[in-house]
């Protein structure tokens, strides 16, 4: 089990109000993740669902229960942190049963548990060594293992792949995709990457300063933003804002349209110059000065041959333009 | 880019260095040579210092005349003493510092170092009558506390200074794990601050056992210490200068043996924190 129910969870530090009010769901099995950008307040409501943070007012129940006077190890959780926080004199064995030792456990079981982590994770070789002599996801697979063998209600996850290099940080989202797969327990997962977001949550939390600006699948977020914030945030390159009369032609203060819903045409639409062109291979992305809705990003799919000074012709492909109103929320 | 030293500069510095060591070390060294002089040798002007008479008979004179062991068992008791238990003090409240600091922390740490400049003998009389009313006088016990209450501000500082240099988020991961306040300190804070802890205690230790103005004020015969065994031989009658050099000989010299085979724990542990 491993529903986590937040409830006007409030937290604010002095006058500052970090966190002004939270209502949110999480059901058990869930794969949620916390995004948005630095600063906007999901490190700390992560950390308030651990107990590292006392909540100022509000509630959080786990499994039904309010936990939130509950120090952090009755929670039942398991957290993994960014800086792995790996005991550095303690073995990869230790480390793993260090949660063990102290929840008091036969030793026998703990060392099956451990091995049985160590197993699943590919750690076995290493069991041994001490954090400092393994590579950094080495040490990340650790800091899993010592969350998995707790077998909690839910994993927390703090930007757990922010220290890995790219390579590296792409297999290991695979790995926790995978054993979220298996497991089939809550994970709770904070990023400010929203590649990560996208690709791993079942369900992703966008926030702003506090506030949870919309709640959905990955899909849906990218297909039915509620405002300019997640239709800025989520996607990658960000989708185009446009004001002004194009948009008013639309009967919306701002319009929003995706890179990649721009089709290149050869007369017509919208009239640019290419300023800036940058090749993948498997797309091309364009920033193209127009005259009707000044800057834009486009994405081509496959080689498209425009350099810097090349005139173009943009046209939004049709049902696919975003429209918003004066308060920044997506209109009907 | 490295700056380039040239090899002329590299001597002078080296050279520079040595008389600089050779000067602080002289005194001691010159004691040492006294006290295997005979007193005749010792008091030579000018001063004898390859062909004097080298003698033992003031160690067998000193060790013969009073009870070194004693002594020696009350330094060490007085300042292993005081220094664990001022560990065992500290060492919460440099964690506290450290990882729940207050609005007032900085001040409080101020504070307390701020003791450390106050004159010993603007204290002196309260201090004796105390001791003296509570029956702490002349007693192990009594030292122990005098001198743990001395150390204590350096034993916090250094500690604080160390605990500071262990991540948080590691605290934070033993708390997930499960393990109490007493466990996080037990299992995680202290074996990773071993390095810290100990050039802290060593440092302590010394600092204790060279201590001399509240040890030989604050005790007479069971409890004093080899401060005061040295100033037992500053007699009446004048000075023995090579009797009094074997008794400081015999008193330092556990002492610099222990520093100097510590002496990489305490260089690293002084300058831990100086160089992330």
């Amino acid at each position: 089990m491993g529903k986590i129910v937040l409830k006007s969870v409030r937290k604010s530090f002095g006058e500052v109000d970090v966190i002004p009010g939270v209502n949110l769901t999480i059901d058990n099995g869930d794969f949620v993740v916390f995004v948005g950008p630095s600063g906007c307040g999901k490190s700390t409501l992560l950390r308030l669902i651990a107990g590292l943070e006392d909540t100022t007012s509000g509630n959080i129940e786990i499994d039904g229960k309010d936990a939130t006077a509950l120090p952090p190890a009755k929670r039942g959780l398991a957290m993994v942190f960014q800086s792995y926080a790996l005991y550095p004199h303690m073995t990869v064995r230790k480390n793993i049963m260090f949660p063990l030792k102290m929840a008091g456990m036969d030793i026998g079981e703990a060392t099956k548990r451990a091995d049985a982590a160590a197993n699943v994770l590919n750690l076995t070789a290493y069991m041994e060594r001490r954090p400092g002599q393994l590579s950094g996801g080495q040490r990340q697979r650790v800091a899993i293992g010592r969350a998995i063998v707790r077998e909690p209600a839910a994993f927390l996850f703090d930007e757990p792949l922010s220290n890995l290099d790219a390579a590296l940080r792409v297999s290991m989202r695979q790995e926790i995709t995978e054993l979220h797969q298996q497991l089939k327990t809550t994970m709770i997962y904070v990023t400010h990457d929203q590649v990560e977001a996208m690709t791993m949550a079942d369900k992703i939390v966008v926030l702003n300063a506090g506030r949870i600006e919309q709640v959905g699948s990955p899909l849906e977020l990218y297909n039915k933003p509620d405002n300019t914030f997640v239709a800025g945030f989520i996607g990658s390159p960000k989708m185009n804002l446009i004001e002004g009369a194009e948009a008013a032609k639309l009967g919306a203060k701002t319009i929003g349209v995706r890179p990649e819903h721009l089709d290149v045409v050869s007369s017509g639409g919208w009239e640019g110059v290419v300023g800036l062109s940058e090749h993948l291979g498997s797309d091309t992305f364009l920033k193209v000065e127009t005259t009707q809705v000044g800057t834009v990003n486009v994405r081509a799919s496959g080689e498209m041959m425009m350099r810097h000074g090349d005139k173009i012709h943009l046209q939004p492909q049709a049902g696919k333009t975003h429209r918003f109103g004066t308060d920044g929320k997506a209109m009907a | 880019m490295a700056r380039s030293v040239t090899t002329q500069r590299k001597v002078l510095f080296t050279a520079s260095a040595w008389f600089v060591a050779l000067l602080i070390f002289f005194p001691v060294l010159w004691t040492i040579l006294t006290s295997f002089k005979t007193e005749a040798s010792a008091v030579a002007s000018p001063p004898e210092f390859l062909h004097a008479d080298w003698t033992l008979v003031n160690y067998a004179d000193v060790w013969a005349r009073s009870d070194y062991p004693r002594f020696f068992l009350n330094s060490v008791i007085i300042s292993v003493g005081s220094t664990l238990l001022g560990l065992v003090i500290a060492i919460p409240a440099a964690w506290s510092m450290a990882f729940v600091p207050g609005k007032r922390t900085k001040d409080l740490l101020m504070w307390m170092l701020s003791t450390k400049m106050m004159p010993s003998a603007a204290v002196l009389i309260p201090m004796y009558l105390i001791f003296q009313r509570t029956g702490l006088f002349d007693s192990r016990t009594g030292l122990v506390l005098a001198l743990m209450l001395m150390n204590l501000p350096v034993i916090v500082w250094m500690l604080y200074t160390y605990f500071k240099e262990i991540p948080g988020e590691i605290l934070e991961a033993a708390r997930m794990d499960g393990a109490s306040l007493r466990n996080e300190i037990i299992y995680v804070l202290t074996p990773m601050a071993v390095p810290g802890i100990a050039s802290t205690m060593l440092l302590n230790i010394i600092l204790a056992w060279n201590e001399a103005f509240w040890t030989i004020t604050l005790t007479t015969v069971n409890a004093a210490p080899l401060s005061a065994f040295i100033a037992s031989f500053s007699a009446p009658q004048g000075l023995f200068y090579a009797k009094l050099s074997a008794a400081s000989t015999m008193a330092i010299a556990p002492i610099l043996i222990l520093g100097w085979f510590s002496q990489k724990q305490l260089v690293r542990g002084l300058t831990f924190g100086a160089v992330k």
